[in-house]
C-alpha cells in the first residue's frame, strides 16, 4: 500500500488531483481509492485530500495518518497546518514553490529523511505557462510520478487528459510533462553532485 | 464495468440502470452529487422517461415520491440528516401506505452543533418509520444495494433506504464494478403495482383509520418486514449467483465461526475492522466481525447465530441514544439475550470524527484484557469535558457548551468582549 496526503487551498484542484492520482493507479491495474478530507469547502482555505494504492483491494476507510508521500500544493500552508503529521523517514515531500527546499526554512526538521525524497517544483509557474492559471495540481502529479516512481508518467498523462478533455486536457498534459521533466531533472543534478 | 469513480456518481448511474420515473429532490446542501448526476441523465435524455422533479422542500420531495409512487410510477429521491428529519413526517406516512420509494441516506450526523459531517444519526431518526434500512459497506455495495432494494420495495410494497457513510463513501473515488442495463433490467422486472391510483379504476389511498383496524393495519406492515427478513437474503443470493457479488442480505459474518470476540459495526468502518482483526488473527487472537446489513427488519436469528460462539461482543456505532447508550447494541442484546455474553458498546465517529485503525487496535487491546467499559465513547477528550463541566460548575451563566469547547480547542474566534 502507498499512501499520499495532498494539502493546499480550496479552488487550488486539491481534490481532483487526488482523484486523478486514483485514476492514474487503477489504470494501471492497481486498487485504489482517493477522498476528500471533509469541511465546508471554501475558497483559499486549508484543503486536505488523501489517496492510497495497492495491488490488493483497499477495505478501509480511514485517513491518511501515515502517509508514504505529501504533496504541498501551497507553500504558505507550511507554518499554519501540521503537514508532514505521520510522515515516515522514509517518506517523500514535494513542494510547490520555485524556492529550494533548503531555503525553505525547515532547520534540521529533515534531517532524519531521505535528502534524495525531498523535492520542490515550481508548479504555479509551469501551471501559468501552459494554463495560464495559477492551478498547480496537475503539474505536481508529474512531479510526484519523477520523484517517487510510484507512478508512470504516462499513467498521470492519460487520467490528466481523461478529466481535463478538450485543449484543457492538453494544456494541464503539457503542464505535467514540464513538471515531471523539471522534476527528473533535479534528481539527476543531485546523484551527480552526490557521486562526484 | 470495473471503473475508478465517485460513491455518489456511482450510486446514480445505478439508479439510473434502475429506470426510476420521477426522481424528486431540493437540491441545497445536504445533498450529495447523486442527485446532480441523476439530474443531468434526466436533462440530457439519457434517463427517460423519467421526471426530474425540483421541489420546494424536503418535505415536499418525499411529498412528491409520495404522489408519484401512488400513480405506480418508480420513484426515487436522496438526502440526508436534517433533510431527512424536514421529511420526517412523509417519511412515516411512505411506509404507512405501503409505498415502495427508494431513497439514499448518505449518513450524516444531526444538529444541534451545526455539523455536516458524517454518523449514523440520520437512520437512526427514522428507524421506527416502517422503512427497510439497509447500510452498505463499500462503494460497490452501496451501487448493488439500489438495484436489490427496488426489486425488494416493490415486491413487499415497502419503502427502502439504502444508507450509505456520508462523505466517507459519498465522496470517495474507488473501484465499482457497475451493472450492466441488461442485467438489470433482467434482475428487477417492470414495477406492477400493487395498489395504485387510476381513474379507470378509482380508489382512495390514505384513509382515516380508527381504533377498530389501526393495530392490524401496523401489524401488516410489521408481517412485511418479517417477510423481507426472508426475501433479503434470497435476493442477494440471486445477484450474487449473477454478479459473483456478495452485497446485500441480512448479516455479513467475517472470520466468526471460532470468534471468541465479534465486533458488530454497520457501514464503511467495517473495511477499517476487517484490515484490524487480520491483523490480530496473525497474531492467533480469535477475533471476528460482524456486518450488519439489514438494520430494519433487525434479522435477530441470523445475528444471534453468528454470535452463538462469541464470550465477547463489542457493538460500534456512529449514533447513540443519548441517556440510555447504543442503538444498534439494545437491538444486539435483545437478539442474543443471554448473561454469559460480555456485551459492549463503543460510541464513535459521532459528526465525523474519524474513527482509526489504531483506535480500533485500542479497543481490541482492551477488550483482549477484559478492560473495556459497558459504553466507550471513541477517542474522548475527557480532560475537556472536565473543563466544561468545571465552567458550568462555577458559573450560572457559562454560555453555550458548544462555543465553549470551540474555544478550548482554540478553533474558534475569541469571545466577544461584553
Amino acid at each position: 500500500m502507498f499512501q499520499i496526503r495532498i494539502h493546499g487551498r480550496g479552488g487550488q484542484g486539491v481534490v481532483t488531483a487526488a482523484e486523478i492520482l486514483s485514476v492514474a493507479a487503477f489504470d494501471e491495474g492497481r486498487h485504489a481509492q482517493a477522498f476528500p478530507s471533509f469541511g465546508s469547502e471554501r475558497t483559499g482555505a486549508p484543503v486536505v485530500s488523501f489517496c492510497r494504492f495497492d495491488d490488493r483491494v483497499i477495505r478501509t476507510h480511514e485517513p491518511v495518518m501515515e502517509p508514504d508521500a505529501v504533496i504541498i500544493q501551497d507553500v504558505t500552508l507550511i507554518h499554519q497546518v501540521d503537514l508532514f503529521s505521520g510522515l515516515s523517514p522514509d517518506g517523500y515531500v514535494l513542494i510547490n514553490t520555485s524556492k529550494s527546499f533548503s531555503d525553505l526554512g525547515f532547520g534540521d526538521f529533515f534531517d532524519q529523511y531521505h535528502i534524495e525524497h525531498l523535492m520542490t517544483c515550481p508548479a504555479t509557474e509551469i501551471a501559468l505557462e501552459h494554463l495560464g492559471r495559477p492551478l498547480p495540481n496537475a503539474a505536481l502529479l508529474g512531479g510526484f510520478a519523477a520523484l517517487t516512481g510510484e507512478i508512470t508518467w504516462d499513467a498521470i498523462d492519460k487520467a490528466v487528459r481523461e478529466h481535463f478533455t478538450g485543449p484543457v486536457g492538453e494544456r494541464n498534459a503539457a503542464a505535467v510533462k514540464a513538471a515531471f521533466d523539471y522534476v527528473a531533472s533535479k534528481l539527476k543534478e543531485a546523484a551527480r553532485a552526490s557521486t562526484n | 464495468m470495473l471503473r475508478q469513480i465517485e460513491g455518489s456518481k456511482a450510486i446514480a448511474e445505478t439508479v439510473a440502470l434502475c429506470r426510476p420515473e420521477v426522481v424528486c429532490a431540493y437540491p441545497i446542501s445536504p445533498q450529495t452529487h447523486i442527485i446532480e448526476a441523476v439530474g443531468a441523465m434526466v436533462k440530457a435524455g439519457t434517463l427517460a422517461p423519467c421526471e426530474f422533479i425540483n421541489v420546494e422542500s424536503e418535505f415536499a420531495a418525499m411529498s412528491v415520491a409520495i404522489g408519484a409512487s401512488a400513480t405506480g410510477a418508480r420513484a426515487y429521491t436522496a438526502t440526508a440528516s436534517q433533510g431527512l428529519l424536514f421529511m420526517m413526517e412523509a417519511v412515516y406516512n411512505a411506509a404507512g401506505l405501503g409505498l415502495p420509494i427508494v431513497m439514499t441516506l448518505a449518513n450524516r450526523a444531526i444538529g444541534a452543533p451545526i455539523n455536516i459531517w458524517n454518523d449514523h444519526s440520520d437512520a437512526m431518526a427514522v428507524r421506527d418509520s416502517g422503512w427497510i434500512q439497509l447500510f452498505a459497506e463499500s462503494n460497490q455495495e452501496a451501487s448493488d444495494l439500489h438495484v436489490q432494494a427496488f426489486r425488494l420495495a416493490e415486491e413487499l410494497s415497502v419503502p427502502v433506504m439504502v444508507c450509505v457513510d456520508g462523505f466517507i463513501l459519498t465522496h470517495a473515488v474507488e473501484g465499482v464494478d457497475l451493472l450492466d442495463q441488461s442485467f438489470v433490467d433482467s434482475f428487477l422486472p417492470p414495477y406492477e403495482p400493487r395498489q395504485m391510483l387510476d381513474t379507470k379504476a378509482p380508489v382512495s389511498i390514505g384513509a382515516m383509520v380508527g381504533p377498530e383496524a389501526f393495530e392490524e393495519v401496523r401489524y401488516l406492515a410489521h408481517l412485511r418486514q418479517l417477510d423481507a427478513l426472508e426475501r433479503i437474503p434470497e435476493i442477494a443470493r440471486e445477484f450474487f449467483e449473477s454478479t459473483g457479488r456478495e452485497s446485500g442480505g441480512l448479516v455479513r459474518p467475517y472470520r466468526t465461526d471460532d470468534a471468541e470476540t465479534v465486533v458488530v459495526a454497520m457501514g464503511s468502518v467495517l473495511g477499517t475492522l476487517k484490515d484490524a482483526v487480520d491483523a490480530r488473527r496473525d497474531l492467533g487472537e480469535l477475533v471476528g466481525v460482524l456486518g450488519v446489513t439489514s438494520f430494519r427488519p433487525f434479522p435477530s436469528e441470523a445475528v444471534r447465530d453468528a454470535l452463538a460462539h462469541a464470550r465477547q461482543v463489542i457493538v460500534i456505532e456512529k449514533a447513540f441514544n443519548i441517556g440510555a447508550g447504543g442503538v444498534l447494541s439494545t437491538d444486539i442484546a435483545i437478539a442474543i439475550h443471554n448473561e454469559q455474553t460480555l456485551l459492549r458498546t463503543v460510541v464513535a465517529g459521532l459528526g465525523g470524527r474519524a474513527i482509526t485503525r489504531r483506535s480500533l487496535e485500542k479497543v481490541l487491546d482492551d477488550a483482549s484484557r477484559d478492560e473495556l467499559a459497558a459504553l466507550t465513547f471513541l477517542d474522548l477528550d475527557q480532560e475537556a469535558v472536565d473543563r466544561e463541566r468545571a465552567r458550568m460548575q462555577a458559573s450560572r451563566r457559562s454560555g453555550p457548551s458548544a462555543e465553549n469547547l470551540l474555544r478550548d480547542r482554540g478553533t474558534a474566534s475569541p469571545k466577544i468582549p461584553a
